[in-house]
């Protein structure tokens, strides 16, 4: 045993706690550490844009357009000699606020439907599946563009048509998680102790129906930001100038045959910190298996 | 008064060719500080007798019939509230699977402070100081440690005896124990079985326990209930039973426990040939008839209720084949003694 056994007292309560996080860190497989890292990195840069990037993202330089990758502008410049750098840094953060956003606010509002509809059955879940199904079933894309067609062009439409879907993908997972957890013993053992169904489904069940969702939202992630940088390509999401990865790569395509690296470079930022998430996120669903199994 | 009375206690299973009756007129008492035993086969309605009493019959089953009586209430009667009243303070209940039976994301100790605190009022702090008092008590080393520890970082005694824990947090008068050891290996079961009669001569804690293992019952119980297909067919005193079982089922029972004396030995157990019975047969008379060794041509109509034997004692087969010592040449009570 290690030698904090012998720690007596309160530091015994935190240095277990900080020790089993270290010893749940140190044994994550090398994907996820990895990936782990990479997401670190990327987030950091962007989070710190205004600090770690070398110019302001709509900082124009008319002395050095379309200038190629250098030493003085990482990912060279654009049309208007804009560090394409600074503006992918920025555009991954605004991305980046965005996707969790709508990623991390529809993800408890489902698990909690979810479980609802899985631990009480009957009419509950009847209601509340049959709207989780109509949602889902709902064409996505159609969805959000028939929002920009409402309200107009504008990260608008990605703000309320994503959440609007979402959350169902998680009140189905977290449903049928549930379905599963109802009839564990720990669950039985809740009835048998006298707790109210109010403290075993949201202290004992809810918890354990996190898992999975959670798990699931690191996929959901990456599709949210892909979704945000497709919309802002295709016009219908944020709008230029404003710096955003979507709309960096789509001014790039004129010129891609003269100056790859406006399109090039930031959507290779995409990818790489896509893969980052996903490998955390596989990593997370082997360890979570791992855990059921248990 | 005896602390729990079941009587005629009927366990029904819904299904299309009508109902598929599970426990069929169980009768059971247990007294105050006394220590029952349950044993029987599986599917013998064993766990079900003892989760009416939790009023947890798993679904669809139904209670269909009976009384089951604590200290003077009606359970069957309990609603709502007064249920969950019921099994927070009066019953604790500790089940088969020990692994399964802690909440996976929560501290082994904030489980049993979490019982403290919603089961008897106690505030956050008193109630840390009290569940490690408790992880002391059912033997767990080192409890101030134990305590945060996550379930999947302990072993499966280890995890039984922090549910023996939170089971006996609320002090209750009445302790099911469904199985407790069956998950467990041999050595571990032992110490478990220690610490149940530790728990039942300090505390004066009354106990069901539920076995198919007779030599568990034996090291733990007062009085033992032999259940076979949905009925009790005998009971008495644990000491008297193993001795002298009237019951040719019980016989049976007995004579299947493998001793270490008899290995290699040409005197090898019996096992009991056959299965016990589908819960869609309609047996007519005895349920043990088709298995039984002393079987009568009156056996197809006797009745299986309980007659008295003696003081304590009573037994479901009126055929009495083995009343006056046995009729086997080999006696189970010399063997054993």
């Amino acid at each position: 045993m290690s030698s904090a056994a012998t720690a007596n007292g309160t530091s015994l309560r935190s240095s277990s706690r900080a020790r089993t996080v270290l010893r749940t860190a140190g044994t994550l497989p090398l994907g996820v550490k990895i990936g782990g890292l990479v997401v670190a990195i990327f987030a950091l840069a962007a989070i710190f844009a205004p600090l770690v990037a070398p110019y302001g993202p709509d900082q124009l330089d008319l002395n050095a357009i379309f200038a190629a990758p250098s030493s003085a502008h990482w990912f060279g410049t654009d049309d208007t000699g804009r560090d394409v750098f600074s503006r992918t840094l920025y555009g991954l953060r605004l991305d980046l606020a965005l996707a969790l956003l709508v990623t991390y606010i529809p993800l408890p509002l489902g698990a909690l439907a979810g479980a609802v509809a899985g631990f009480f059955g009957g009419w509950a879940d009847t209601i509340i599946s049959r709207i989780a199904d109509v949602m889902i079933s709902f064409p996505f894309i159609v969805l959000i563009i028939a929002i920009v067609a409402i309200i107009g062009p504008g990260v608008e439409a990605f703000l309320i048509g994503v959440p609007l879907a979402a959350w169902a993908l998680y009140a189905r997972l977290a449903r049928s998680r549930m379905l599963v957890l109802r009839e564990q013993p720990f669950m039985l053992a809740t009835a048998a102790l006298g707790y109210s169904r109010r403290r075993a489904l949201f202290r004992h069940a809810f918890p354990n129906v996190l898992r999975p969702c959670l798990v699931y939202s690191t996929v959901d992630l990456i599709g949210n930001l892909l979704l945000l940088a497709g919309l802002s390509y295709l016009g219908v999401g944020i709008q230029p100038p404003t710096a955003d990865l979507g709309s960096i790569i789509s001014s790039g395509q004129p010129y891609l045959l003269t100056a790859w690296w406006i399109t090039t470079l930031p959507g290779l930022t995409l990818v790489a910190f896509g893969v980052g998430v996903g490998l955390v996120g596989e990593g997370l669903a082997d360890r979570s298996s791992e855990w059921s199994a248990q | 008064m005896s602390l729990l009375e079941i009587s005629d206690l009927r366990v029904e299973f819904p299904s299309d060719e009508g109902p598929l009756v599970a426990v069929k007129g169980a009768d059971l008492i247990v007294e105050q500080g006394e220590v029952v035993g349950l044993v029987g086969e599986s599917g013998s309605g064993k766990s079900l007798t003892c989760r009416s009493v939790m009023r947890m019959i798993p679904k669809p089953g139904r209670l269909a019939g009976g009384q089951i009586v604590f200290d003077g209430d009606d359970v069957t009667a309990l609603r709502g509230p007064k249920l969950r009243d019921f099994r927070a303070h009066s019953v604790g209940m500790v089940s088969q699977n020990p692994f399964g039976s802690l909440n996976p994301v929560f501290r082994v100790g904030a489980q049993v402070a979490e019982t403290l605190r919603v089961n008897r009022g106690m505030g956050r702090k008193s109630a840390r100081t009290e569940a490690v008092a408790l992880l002391d008590r059912v033997g767990i080393a080192d409890p101030e440690r134990r305590y945060l520890a996550y379930p999947h970082e302990l072993s499966g005694g280890m995890c039984q005896r922090v549910m023996i824990a939170l089971a006996t947090a609320s002090n209750p008068r009445l302790l099911l124990a469904d199985e407790p050891t069956t998950a467990l290996d041999v050595t571990t079961q032992a110490q478990i079985l220690r610490l149940l009669v530790r728990m039942r001569r300090e505390q004066g804690m009354t106990m069901l326990l539920v076995s198919h293992d007779f030599g568990v019952i034996s090291e733990v119980c007062d009085r033992v209930a032999v259940m076979y297909g949905g009925y009790i067919v005998e009971t008495g005193p644990v000491d008297e039973i193993y001795h002298d079982p009237q019951h040719p089922y019980t016989r049976a029972l007995l004579d299947s426990i493998p001793e270490l004396d008899s290995a290699g030995s040409s005197s090898r157990r019996e096992p009991l040939s056959g299965y016990p019975p589908e819960l869609s047969e309609r047996v007519e008379g005895c349920v043990f008839a088709p298995r039984c060794r002393f079987a009568r041509p009156e056996c197809g109509s006797v009745s299986m209720e309980l007659e008295p034997l003696g003081p304590g004692r009573a037994s479901a087969c009126p055929v009495r084949p083995l009343a006056g010592g046995c009729a086997d040449p080999q006696s189970r009570a010399e063997t054993s003694a």
